[in-house]
């Protein structure tokens, strides 16, 4: 869900762009970072961990941690809380190191 | 190709924003690197104005002051900056590895500044890898730099003025905030921001930890207790909150991968956050060209990183050959500036972690 009126600050929108996450089409504005369209959309599980297959989500949002990475374009290990959005991105949820495709 | 300049700036926010205005002004020059998607560091996403009592930039709200130090910058032409590049490693050479997207580049600088500033630390308790639990940070700059609604209901661990300020910045964003936990016996953190939370409703429990995130994909909820004088949960004291998000504001780290790399001795003050690159007075590592400022030289405020900026800044001019008249008087007058930042009792741990660098680097002369 997007902040609609804030006391402070205006958010100055750019286009809405589909993108796709784990196959179906969501929107979110392009050059944000993913991770920023994701979370309009409720979607907050990015990966799942190395070893015990644990559901990882957003940590550091600065592109410290390596908590959301994902695959994006058939790339793994993207930052998506760094990564700006662009029209039509397969963004998906990495298992484990993730492979590239 | 590899890119020749006389000064890489590594990580653009209050601290690297200064140091390249302060290098620029001598002619030096100067590329700034910044990972984030924009400059400014952890300033971009403060809405709040500002403190630190007789910096020019107080009373100023945080994204407005990156945004003053933006347009200095782009008066200065011998000073480029490099958005959205995150500095990767630090060679034996001297070379320094950049990567932009998919481009990655190579640049030999003659000097460095490290002001990449700091991250967020974690605690342990049960469930703390579940997705829904944050670094406080992250929450705020999902919030009010992507302009997206984080959560609806928050547990808080932490009174400092981080968890405060955020816990104030998320009611006005319309987040319901269930309580804040502080493990101390008091508030860490100012009484203004206290205050202004209390008055907004939000308990402040202290003594109190988190000790479960509970959930099986995502955060569903958070149980919580009351610890005794080790730090250790009071059985029978549990009590279940209802949120779907759990915030850590328990302290930031500095980030010295660089100065690691780069060969500058290192050590555990935990004063200033945990490991630091020992450094002398003009803000220079022992490793010979390579300077820190900021957060990533021990963590502190923005107002401190915008003065450690301008002496690093400086300093690297200076011992690039430029000529800089009054460079006695100009580093006087910025010390001065830090020990009157550091002069109120929020100061004096700081001020400890410092007297242990400067010992440490007296003995590794
Ligand atoms: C909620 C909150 C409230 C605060 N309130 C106040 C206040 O009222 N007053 C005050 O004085 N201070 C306040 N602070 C503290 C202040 O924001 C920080 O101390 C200050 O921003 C530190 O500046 P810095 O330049 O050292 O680091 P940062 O601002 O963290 O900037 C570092 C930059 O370096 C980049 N970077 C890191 N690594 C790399 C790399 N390898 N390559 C390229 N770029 C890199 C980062 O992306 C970032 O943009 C607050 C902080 C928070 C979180």
């Amino acid at each position: 869900m997007r902040i609609k009126e804030h006391p402070i600050l205006e958010f100055k929108r750019t286009r809405l762009v589909p993108f796709t996450f784990n196959g179906k089409t969501l929107y979110g504005y392009e050059g944000e970072p993913i991770i920023a369209a994701l979370h309009d959309n409720g979607i907050r599980v990015l990966r799942a961990s190395l070893k015990l297959n644990r559901p990882r989500g957003l940590f550091c949002a600065i592109g410290h941690c390596a908590s959301c990475f994902m695959v994006v374009n058939g790339k793994p290990n993207t930052r998506v809380c760094i990564e700006p959005l662009r029209e039509g991105d397969i963004v998906e949820t990495q298992h484990g190191k993730g492979e590239f495709k | 190709m590899i890119e020749k300049t006389e000064l890489l700036v590594i990580g653009g926010g209050p601290a690297g924003l200064t140091a390249a205005l302060h290098a620029g002004r001598y002619g030096t020059k100067t590329v700034i690197v910044d990972d984030a998607i924009r400059p400014g560091g952890q300033l971009i996403k403060q809405t709040h104005k500002f403190f630190g009592s007789r910096m020019e930039y107080a009373g100023t709200r945080g994204f407005q002051i990156a945004k003053l130090l933006l347009k200095e910058l782009e008066k200065l032409n011998n000073v480029k900056i490099y958005d959205q590049t995150t500095a990767t490693g630090y060679y034996e050479d001297g070379v320094l590895t950049c990567l932009k997207g998919e481009r990655y580049f190579k640049i030999k600088p003659e000097r460095v500044i490290v002001a990449t500033g700091a991250f967020e630390k974690t605690i342990p308790f049960v469930g703390n890898d579940l997705p829904g639990v944050y670094g406080a940070g992250a929450v705020q700059t999902i919030m009010n730099l992507y302009g997206v609604v984080p959560a609806k209901r928050v547990l808080m661990v932490g009174a400092g003025n981080i968890g405060l300020i955020i816990s104030y910045q998320l009611l006005q964003t319309g987040v319901e905030v269930a309580a804040i936990v502080e493990g101390m016996d008091k508030i860490g953190g100012y009484q203004v921001h206290a205050s202004k939370v209390r008055r907004m409703g939000i308990p402040i429990l202290t003594k109190h930890t988190i000790v479960e995130a509970v959930g099986e994909r995502e955060v569903e909820g958070a149980i919580i207790s009351k610890i005794d004088e080790n730090w250790h949960p009071i059985p029978g004291t549990e009590k279940k909150l209802d949120v779907d998000t759990i915030c850590l504001a328990v302290g930031l780290s500095p980030t010295i991968d660089i100065l690691r790399q780069a060969g500058a001795k290192i050590a555990y003050i935990p004063e200033l956050g945990g490991d630091v690159a020992i450094r002398d007075e003009f803000m220079e590592t022992t490793a010979k060209g390579i300077y820190v400022a900021g957060d990533a030289a021990g963590v502190e405020e923005a107002s401190s990183a915008i003065i450690e900026g301008a002496i690093a800044g400086i300093s690297a001019a200076k011992s690039l050959g430029k000529s800089i008249p009054d460079f006695e008087k100009q580093i006087a007058k910025l010390r001065e500036e830090l020990n009157n930042l550091r002069a109120g009792p929020f100061g004096e741990k700081i001020k400890l972690g410092l007297k242990k660098l400067k010992e440490l680097n007296q003995q590794s002369k």
